[in-house]
């Protein structure tokens, strides 16, 4: 037995199975206990070690033969594979109240698989193939049934497809530079080629239109999905350019590019958030936002403090924008659209939805007590170290969406002054997002109980980590 | 010069010719044959580095991605992907084709210098269809098009790399781009077209 085959065979040929499933409950259960079990696996089994179960003996390869190539999950990379399977467990959980588990389950586990083996594959530059791959896969899930495919997605497809190429070549430059280092015309280029392809990969600003666009096309569920998925994958993509390619990470434009790239996307996401009057749009800014973050976390001089607080940012964004894009579903089966004029008043007819959209946004902005706080909070301080500028920026763009959580909150308020508290959610959606704001404040309350998880994250990286 | 060093010259012209055809045609019937003789000039441009059997790939998937794009088309209402406005643009378009091609070549000698043993009718070949697919792109918002758009940039892509990696892995998982590249093309034609015919 193999660890890919585990670890990308399985989720791929279950994919298969579910999507014959006719019912749309037992596709979410089944879909989630699978990766729970995935995670469970990526926990106790470790690669390349002998284990005995009862009388048999049990090893798992971490490395198979394919085309030529190698496919390998080291030990090492076992604490993203729990990651990664935990946290899809939870976005499958989530279809039991959002609905689209036929849509979002089948497609969400082939494109889990294609990342993980994006994560596996040597050399680490067909990564970009196998991402390309993941994106056509999603296509089908992000346009609803009948509906005529938008701008959003149709600029999603060509930026994430023009990703590729560039990538690549900027790979065959960079292997090019390895010889001769010290040839500055074909430094830049290969640089420029590799920030171009990033660039399109992360919807860098100003390529990051797709998103807020998109927003308003899909249902909020499946686009939550898509932007916890897609850019943490890239990112940790780019990690290994970083960490393979020792003049890259030893530039010292390095960490003014990626501060600089991070701030724009900080800033221009926290003014359009301001006035922003559709609240799918809302979360796509949100997570152009976390995105933002995450480059400024790896512009800190201090390479391993910024790698820690990179994934220390990963459990928060998916528990956030899991709990707001579950609200927003809600939401979307009562309203005729998202826009506030459509939500107005909402909060007495769906409470605990408005407080997971509020609570949710609230987090992101940064909010004491809550997820995302305590881990913003210290890069926010890292960065005043370093730059008062940079940190000013920072400050003044999560103004922006505080701005916006207050707007939301008054629009979803603004009900007739008799208008009775009921709660319209249905039981699971009641369960669920209940236990997401819970899950949300004990994040923001007791952030060390994540460390287990996340503190060994950046030894996947073999220079970056160390 | 020699007869056939004359060939991937050939082959190159032939896919600026192709693909220009495909951006001035609004028939979708001709784009599909301009698009096939695309692949055939990329396959013989691909040849110049693999082998026949590995470069052949190119040209099967290109074939059967055109074939899927075809079936769809077939079934869909005439006028939904044939535009009606022809022949407003096409003077724009053959100009912007034009400074395309003039663009290709003054770039040609500086990417020789990094895919040096590439050969000039090779670059000369991909960068014309990295070139015309991204005006493609650029100057349409149709399903189709924007299908056709994007495989012409990747085969444009694949001609140029083909010259620097053979690995097999790679010429499947490019294989399995351009196949889910007409896939969801097709995915998204049929959207359409649900939602015209509603």
């Amino acid at each position: 037995m193999s660890a890919p085959l585990i670890w990308i065979g399985i989720p791929i040929l279950s994919a298969i199975i579910l999507f014959i499933i006719p019912r749309e409950r037992w596709v979410s259960f089944i879909g989630a206990l699978i990766f729970l079990g995935l995670a469970a696996a990526a926990f106790f089994l470790p690669t390349d070690t002998a284990l005995r179960l009862l009388d048999y003996s049990l090893r798992i390869d971490s490395t198979v033969n394919l085309l030529g190539r190698q496919i390998s999950l080291p030990p090492a990379s076992q604490t993203i594979l729990v990651l990664v399977f935990g946290l899809g467990a939870f976005w499958f959980f989530g279809t039991i109240a959002t609905g689209f588990a036929h849509r979002l389950i089948p497609v969400g586990m082939v494109v889990m698989a294609l990342f993980v083996a994006s994560l596996a594959v040597q050399p680490f530059l067909y990564a970009a193939l196998f991402i390309e791959i993941a994106v056509l896969i999603a296509i089908p899930a992000l346009l609803m049934p009948g509906q005529r495919p938008g701008p959003g997605l149709t600029r999603f497809l060509i930026y994430q497809t023009l990703a590729m190429p560039f990538i690549l070549f900027s790979g065959f430059l960079l292997s090019g530079i390895e010889t001769s280092p010290g040839d500055v015309i074909y430094v830049t280029q290969a640089a420029l080629m590799l920030g171009i392809g990033f660039a399109f990969l992360l919807a860098i600003f100003p390529l990051y239109t797709w998103i807020p666009m998109l927003a308003e096309e899909t249902h909020p569920y499946v686009l939550g999905s898509l932007l916890v998925i897609f850019p943490v994958f890239s990112l940790l993509f780019g990690l290994n350019f970083l960490d393979r390619y020792s003049w890259l990470r030893e530039a010292p434009q390095l960490p003014q590019v990626l501060r600089i790239v991070g701030l724009l996307m900080l800033v221009t996401s926290g003014v359009w958030a301001t006035f922003q009057r559709h609240l799918g749009r809302m979360l796509a800014y949100a997570t152009v936002t976390e995105t933002g973050l995450a480059l400024l976390a790896l512009s800190l001089s201090d390479q391993a403090a910024g790698l820690q607080i990179f994934f220390y940012l990963l459990l928060p964004r998916a528990v956030v924008l899991g709990i707001w894009a579950m609200a927003l579903s809600v939401f979307k089966e009562q309203a005729p659209s998202l826009k506030f004029v459509d939500l107005q008043g909402l909060a007495r007819r769906f409470p605990l939805a408005t407080a997971g959209v509020v609570i949710t946004h609230l987090s992101v902005c940064g909010m004491p007590l809550l997820a995302s706080f305590p881990i913003r909070q210290a890069l926010w301080s890292k960065l005043a170290e370093e730059s008062a500028n940079a940190a000013f920026w920072l400050g003044l763009s999560s103004l922006g969406l505080w701005f916006g959580a207050f707007r939301t909150l008054a629009v979803l308020t603004m009900s007739p002054e008799n208008t009775p508290w009921q709660s319209h959610e249905t039981w699971e959606q009641r369960i669920l997002l209940g236990l997401g704001i819970l899950a949300i404040i004990v994040l923001g309350l007791f952030p060390q109980w994540a460390q287990p998880l996340l503190a060994n994250l950046p030894f996947i990286f073999e220079h970056l980590g160390r | 010069m020699n007869m056939l060093d004359l060939i991937p010259w050939l082959a190159a012209v032939l896919l600026a010719v192709t693909s220009t055809g495909v951006l001035l045609s609004r028939d979708w019937r001709w784009n599909l044959v301009m698009m096939a003789g695309q692949y055939f000039s990329m396959f013989w441009l691909v040849m110049v580095h693999w082998p026949l059997t590995l470069s052949s790939t190119r040209l099967v998937t290109g074939w059967m991605a055109i074939a899927v794009l075809g079936a769809t088309l077939t079934d869909m209402k005439e006028d939904i992907e044939t535009e009606t406005s022809w022949p407003g643009g096409r003077l724009f378009r053959a100009i912007a084709i034009w400074i395309v091609l003039i663009t290709v070549t003054q770039a040609t000698p500086v990417v020789s210098n990094w895919l040096s043993g590439a050969g000039q009718p090779v670059i000369w070949g991909g960068l014309a269809l990295v070139g015309i697919g991204l005006l493609h792109l650029g100057i349409t918002a149709r399903p189709l098009r924007i299908s056709l758009g994007l495989l012409t940039v990747i085969s444009g892509f694949e001609i140029l790399y083909a010259s620097i990696e053979n690995s097999i892995l790679v010429a499947g998982l490019l294989s399995l781009i351009t196949l889910g590249l007409a896939l969801s093309g097709s995915y998204l034609l049929i959207q359409a077209g649900r939602e015209i015919t509603k």
